[in-house]
């Protein structure tokens, strides 16, 4: 005799309490602290920040410890935590001109006004296992300079002054917010430049990725990538003036494209552009060639019907909470749609059977 | 859970999503965008839905949860739990004493009433999605009211298969304008869409809400010579005896043995309490509820 399966309660329970105990792991290990992650594990710390379009590293490092290390979760956690904010206003736009560059490399010119600062990159490291960090050693301490004085300026600014590169419209009106309004296509730059800041790594790489390899091939040279703290400020109204919040890490990467020119337009360069929270440039620059592709509309050129230049192919499946989401709503119970498909197919069958055996017959 | 708001949405979310309820309502199976938040369940598991309900329930409220037409499924219970929580409204399993009921692809057998809402999770709100996967270019359509692609594949799966191919998520006509997704429900629960209670569709992760107000007229797609047909197995209640409900097929063995049983538990528990006893079923007693 069947017996409808009851408990699903005490099934979700019970579940949840052995993914706490998976989460903890062996406790003769010691625990994680949350300041070790958001200390030691920062690059994923800023990873969960821009994709969960929340900057505050602990609420990030949490999220990972929570999340037991899976990113995706992590960043979920954190877009879940921002729905509840509230929002008191907005800051001023963030000046990354005036940015305290802890790494700032320009592939374009050898040297420029500020020099090339290579900061804390895996760049030239050989990638090696450092079994000294299995043995807990601990690190040396790096030497210091001191920073050059005043602000770095952009490299895109050597090139504008000469007209050499296309001018971007200025504008003061305040841009569409992707996470107040629903998503419209057409979408303007801002709009596409929002969702793919806070796009999947991995998804913004490989179409990145496929622009080099063809798909909408339009050369990038990284113009100038720079890492490092700018400050947020916000109009108080009780106050009547600014004051600054705090100051947030950023990835800022500008590249330099190949444009041909048209009949009224001499021959230049266009611009792709990336801007990330934390230290992310593998992110900015993927994002920078993204948006390149995307403008194809605006700068005259062919679509190639090339992933990268699809705008509503992008934007619609840039999202990893989206993407992870609805790929995995599939394990969920269907079996009521099953049962549909099943009746429809057992009666298709009879039916082309039936005709078959007629055939026969006749 | 003191430190969220009730129902977990803040009041300003929860009046833009009802602005959204209001101009669906106002335009019966129109698709209408709204700005979709981040619930603490993933997208797929019912945050459009979550999101509609949270922005109808009133303390007042007696809700109901059903997921495949149970209550005690894995994602009703976790729902239903999410309201308990945020909300502290009453919940039920008696389809009768809900006045909010949130669904994912069932419709109770029991009729509702003008008394009540039925909240559906959407996957895919559009149901040109799988002809056109272009936003842009579906919304062109619904606005010319351009559908002979949908036509155009209910004939041919008629001239390939001999019958319209489509068992969930049948497309419907709303007052003889939208064509509509009525969410995966079998499209054996198609000709109930036409009801007492206010319907409202919730698409988070598409960030769409749309609506049918009571009583409105909804057609399942057909052709003269090949009308709609809304199917089921063909057996009884192997538990209640029902011949009139939507069944799930169980396999008890593996030996090829199965037997079917209500989709809708609650329909199930409300005919056997009265006495009704299906091939296999066994007397009805209250603790085995």
């Amino acid at each position: 005799m069947y017996v409808a399966v009851k408990g699903g309660e005490r099934a979700i329970d019970n579940a949840h309490a052995w993914l706490a105990e998976e989460r903890r792991g062996d406790t003769g290990v010691a625990n994680l602290s949350v300041a070790q992650i958001r200390e030691q594990l920062s690059l994923a710390v800023n990873r969960v920040m821009a994709e969960g379009s929340l900057y505050d590293p602990d609420l990030a490092a949490l999220a990972i410890k929570q999340a037991r290390g899976d990113l995706i979760e992590a960043i979920f956690l954190i877009r879940a935590y921002r729905t509840t904010l509230p929002r008191f206003g907005a800051s001023h736009p963030v000046n990354t001109a005036a940015m305290r560059c802890d790494r700032r490399i320009s592939a374009t010119f050898k040297d420029a006004p500020g020099g090339q600062v290579l900061g804390p990159t895996f760049d030239y490291t050989h990638r090696l296992l450092d079994f000294k960090l299995a043995a807990e050693g601990e690190t040396p301490q790096a030497p210091t300079a001191t920073p050059a004085p005043g602000p770095t300026p952009h490299i895109m600014g050597y090139l504008d002054r000469e007209g050499l590169i296309q001018q971007e419209p200025g504008s003061d009106e305040t841009p569409p917010d992707l996470t107040r309004e629903p998503m419209q296509l057409p979408a303007d730059r801002a709009l596409r430049l929002q969702a793919l800041t806070r796009g999947d790594e991995g998804f913004i790489l490989s179409l990145a990725y496929s622009t080099q390899r063809g798909y909408a091939r339009n050369h990038a040279f990284v113009g100038e990538l720079r890492i490092g703290a700018v400050a947020v400020e916000m109009d108080i109204p009780e106050l009547g003036f600014a004051i600054e919040l705090g100051e947030i890490t950023l990835t800022e990467c500008e590249t330099v494209n190949q444009f041909t020119g048209s009949k009224t337009e001499p021959p230049q360069f266009t611009r792709g552009y990336g801007l990330v929270f934390g230290q992310t440039e593998r992110k900015a620059i993927a994002m920078a060639l993204v948006d390149r592709a995307l403008r194809w509309r605006e700068l005259g050129e062919e679509d190639q019907g090339a992933p990268a230049q699809d705008e509503e192919f992008v934007l619609m499946h840039a999202d990893n909470i989206q993407a992870t989401g609805f790929l995995e709503h599939i394990k969920l119970p269907h079996y009521v749609d099953f049962q549909s498909e099943l009746e429809l197919v057992r009666k298709l069958r009879r039916e082309a059977e039936g005709a078959a055996h007629r055939e026969a017959a006749e | 859970m003191s430190d969220y708001n009730f129902a977990y949405l803040d009041e300003q979310t929860k009046r833009m999503i009802r602005r959204a309820i209001l101009k669906a309502l106002a335009i019966p199976g129109y698709q209408v965008p709204f700005a979709s938040r981040e619930m603490p369940m993933p997208y797929g598991w019912g945050t459009g839905g979550v999101q509609v309900s949270a922005a109808c329930l009133t303390p007042g409220d007696t809700l109901k949860v059903i997921d495949q037409g149970a209550d005690d499924t894995t994602n009703a219970v976790s729902i239903r739990k999410f309201f308990e929580k945020t909300a502290q409204v009453a919940t039920t399993e008696e389809t009768a004493r809900a006045s909010l009921i949130q669904t994912r692809h069932r419709i109770p057998e029991e009729p509702l009433t003008e008394d009540q809402i039925l909240v559906y999770q959407v996957p895919i709100p559009e149901p040109l999605r799988f002809l056109e996967p272009s936003e842009v270019e579906t919304r062109k359509m619904h606005a010319l009211e351009e559908y002979g692609l949908m036509h155009v594949k209910l004939y041919e799966d008629i001239s390939q298969h001999g019958a319209i191919a489509t068992a969930y998520a049948y497309p419907v006509k709303v007052e003889g304008r939208y064509v509509m997704d009525p969410s995966p429900i079998p499209k054996f629960d198609n000709p109930k869409l036409s009801m007492a209670a206010i319907q409202l569709f919730g698409a988070g992760r598409e960030q769409r809400i749309y609506a049918l107000p009571p009583y409105t007229r909804v057609v399942s797609l057909d052709f003269e010579d090949h009308p709609f047909e809304a199917s089921k197995a063909d057996h009884d209640c192997d538990l209640c005896g029902a011949d009139d409900s939507y069944l799930d097929e169980v396999i008890t063995d593996d030996a090829g043995g199965r037997m079917f049983v209500c989709s809708d538990t609650d329909y199930c528990r409300a005919r056997r309490a009265a006495g009704h006893i299906g091939a296999q079923g066994a007397p009805y007693e209250e603790a085995t509820a």
